[in-house]
């Protein structure tokens, strides 16, 4: 007892030596922004921690309030799902990366169809989220599901009713495809839905309400979607052919964007790769050129360093799309800016 | 201490006495301290709502309160829909919870046996104390599923052909919706209103109700002239404190509501309150006139709980005055 007693004594101070000479070196760093990528932040914040020694906290304030906050310096990196146009960037002496890809597929629950089974094309979706086709046996449906039995059900669309990234990225792809959408619905984190459309407080409650009425049809990321096991529309892209969503599709839709822009956010909605996913979308890290601690900036930097080198394989398994390998070079590149 | 000299007695006396107005002092500021801030952060909320809704009510002006419009894209902002859905779904839910909870406070203490009785008791008041977002999960994820199979295709089917009424039971069965939103508000204020209730009958002094009983009244005709003229103020006490409580439900009502922005005539259409409204796009409210708005929802949602209580401290004082109680 006496000798397993100085063991544990000695274990305990040894751990606490080891606690106090590694929060002696490190700096926290805290970010803040969009939910859509909580689960890869903290994932690579536990992981980081392991490797490094520093910690990472992130909070999943939603990605206005992300912007707000790295504005305000009260975090040292920001995350948002709408990246900020570069005259914002220059205004705040902000630097904007990408962290990691995603899409928006649209799911259904219409009995007798498989997920992948039911054919859309971006005009069509664009009428029935705007609450213009209000039943699964419409004639426009119908002329792109040819031999299909498609049942006489009201549509319902589901939505989500809380302000989102997900919706930012989701409408913005269907004002591209309608005059009409654009003008009765609009695009943004928080939209006007027509009057058969309900709304679910997070993806959660997006899920739930796909789940359980039947007839409905919404939109829901990728991840969520596939956790979920929801039944997905293949839509058709600019190539003209219609694609299942599936993490492939969204990297094959990233490989044909152009990241070389200012604040690398380019155009990533209906590319014309021929298995392009058309509503693909990524989740950016805004930073400080110059923050307040120089030691934070540092942490901050090797950071997302880190996650490019070792993190993107742990945003694949979550759900999430890796960067092309080439746009990795090229945040390393921009990372190089913050100091 | 007991030897005092007799000279010195006055004096001790006095110094006591000192001594215990001194204590009577301070505790009288201390809790006046404790009540002033209760006052204080009241109206800083008030003023506070007042000056971050000003750029909407500035833009909007009165008409904000009527107008049937949410549109964040287009930047322009009425409170009907969620006024409508807040003041519709809160007395629907008085309507169901009322009879309910009358209906069990009078079992608790009229009819009951003694060995349910506490059993009984216990169990609402338990019901009372679980948190509303339990409340709303179960709606979403047990009530509504059931509800869009088996009520609300009956409901169709009896009531869709009358006319009025029918207009309120149209449109697909989701299963959510303002009367869905309504039905489990009721579940929520029925253990509020029932035990409040149950309260007061038990107030009613033996001696009247066995004087009914042995004029050979029935226990309907105790509880309609002997309990419910006596417990009048308290009964209409326990029924604001449910609408209270109702009108300012959020969790459980984001769940279940629908969350659309607009008034339809249906009962099974969704819509939303002020509240849910509130817990919906705070988060990622653009700053600018959408934030200013949100702001101006809680400050309206606010004074209609500040009227519901006026109107039943009113209620209330004229009850006693009439009562002569």
């Amino acid at each position: 007892m006496h000798i397993l007693n100085t063991i544990g004594r000695g274990a305990v101070a040894a751990a606490m030596g080891v606690a106090f000479s590694v929060s002696a070196f490190a700096a926290d760093i805290t970010g803040a922004g969009a939910t859509f990528p909580y689960a890869v932040y903290t994932k690579w914040a536990e992981s980081y921690l392991a490797a490094s020694g520093n910690k990472v906290n992130y909070q999943g304030i939603g990605s206005s309030g992300g912007v707000k906050q790295i504005k305000a310096k009260t975090v040292d990196f920001g995350g948002t799902d709408a990246p900020l146009k570069q005259e914002d960037l220059d205004a705040a002496r902000l630097v904007q990366i990408p962290a990691v890809m995603g899409g928006v597929t649209i799911v259904m629950n219409v009995p007798g169809f498989a997920s992948g089974t039911l054919k859309l094309d971006g005009p069509t979706a664009a009428n029935i989220f705007r609450g213009a086709i209000i039943k699964w046996n419409d004639p426009a449906i119908a002329k792109l599901n040819p031999g299909a039995k498609l049942p006489n059900l009201a549509i319902t669309v589901a939505h989500r009713s809380d302000g989102s990234g997900t919706t930012f990225a989701f409408t913005n792809y269907l004002v591209r495809q309608s005059a009409d959408f654009k003008r009765e619905v609009g695009a943004g984190n928080t939209v006007n839905w027509p009057s058969n459309a309900i709304g679910g407080k997070g993806n959660p409650g997006v899920a739930a309400n796909v789940q359980k009425i039947k007839g409905v049809i919404g939109y829901v990321d990728i991840a969520d979607a596939m956790k979920n096991r929801m039944k997905f529309i293949a839509l058709k892209n600019k190539a003209g052919n219609f694609i299942v969503p599936s993490q492939q599709a969204v990297a094959d839709a990233a490989a044909g964007a152009n990241f070389k822009v200012k604040g690398m956010a380019p155009d990533l909605l209906d590319q014309a790769h021929r298995n392009a996913w058309p509503i693909t979308t990524a989740t950016y890290i805004l930073a400080h050129e110059k923050g307040a601690s120089a030691e934070k900036q540092k942490v901050l930097a090797d950071f997302f360093k880190w996650s490019l080198n070792n993190g993107q394989k742990m945003a694949e398994e979550l759900g999430f799309v890796p960067l092309p390998a080439g746009v990795a070079k090229m945040v390393e590149v921009e990372m190089q800016r913050v100091r | 201490m007991s030897e005092p000299s007799v000279s010195a007695g006055p004096d001790l006396h006095a110094w006591q006495v000192r001594k215990f107005r001194m204590q009577d002092r301070l505790f009288h500021h201390t809790t006046q301290l404790f009540a002033l801030v209760v006052l204080a952060t009241l109206v800083g909320i008030l003023v506070s709502l007042g000056i971050e809704a000003w750029p909407s009510l500035a833009a909007f002006g009165p008409s904000f309160l009527w107008t049937n419009v949410w549109s964040v894209p287009d930047d322009q902002y009425g409170a009907l829909a969620a006024i409508y859905g807040t003041v519709v779904t809160s007395l629907l839910a008085l309507l169901m919870a009322v009879p309910v909870s009358f209906g069990i406070a009078l079992f608790l203490t009229e009819t009951c046996p003694a060995w349910l009785r506490r059993p009984l008791g216990t169990a609402i008041e338990l019901l009372a104390g679980i948190p509303s977002i339990v409340y709303g999960i179960w709606g979403l994820f047990v009530f509504a599923p059931l509800f869009a199979d088996f009520v609300q295709p009956s409901l169709q089917a009896w009531l869709g052909d009358v006319p009025v009424i029918g207009g309120w039971f149209t449109g697909p069965p989701i299963g959510l919706g303002i009367l869905t939103a309504s039905i489990v508000l009721a579940m929520m204020v029925i253990p509020f209103i029932a035990s409040v209730m149950r309260d007061v009958f038990e107030t009613v002094p033996h001696v009247l109700k066995e004087s009914a009983y042995g004029m050979g009244c029935t226990t309907w005709e105790v509880v309609r002239h002997i309990v419910l003229p006596y417990t009048r103020v308290g009964v209409i006490g326990g029924i604001m404190l449910g609408l209270g409580r109702a009108l300012g439900e959020t969790m459980a009502v984001t769940f279940v509501i629908g969350n659309a922005n607009r008034i339809q005539g249906s009962l099974f259409a969704p819509g939303t309150s002020i509240a849910s409204t509130l817990a919906n796009e705070f988060g990622e409210a653009d700053p600018g006139l959408h934030i200013a708005s949100l702001f101006a929802l809680g400050l309206i949602l606010f004074v209609i709980s500040f009227v519901v209580l006026a109107v039943s401290r009113w209620l209330i004082s004229r009850g006693m005055g009439s009562e002569g109680l």
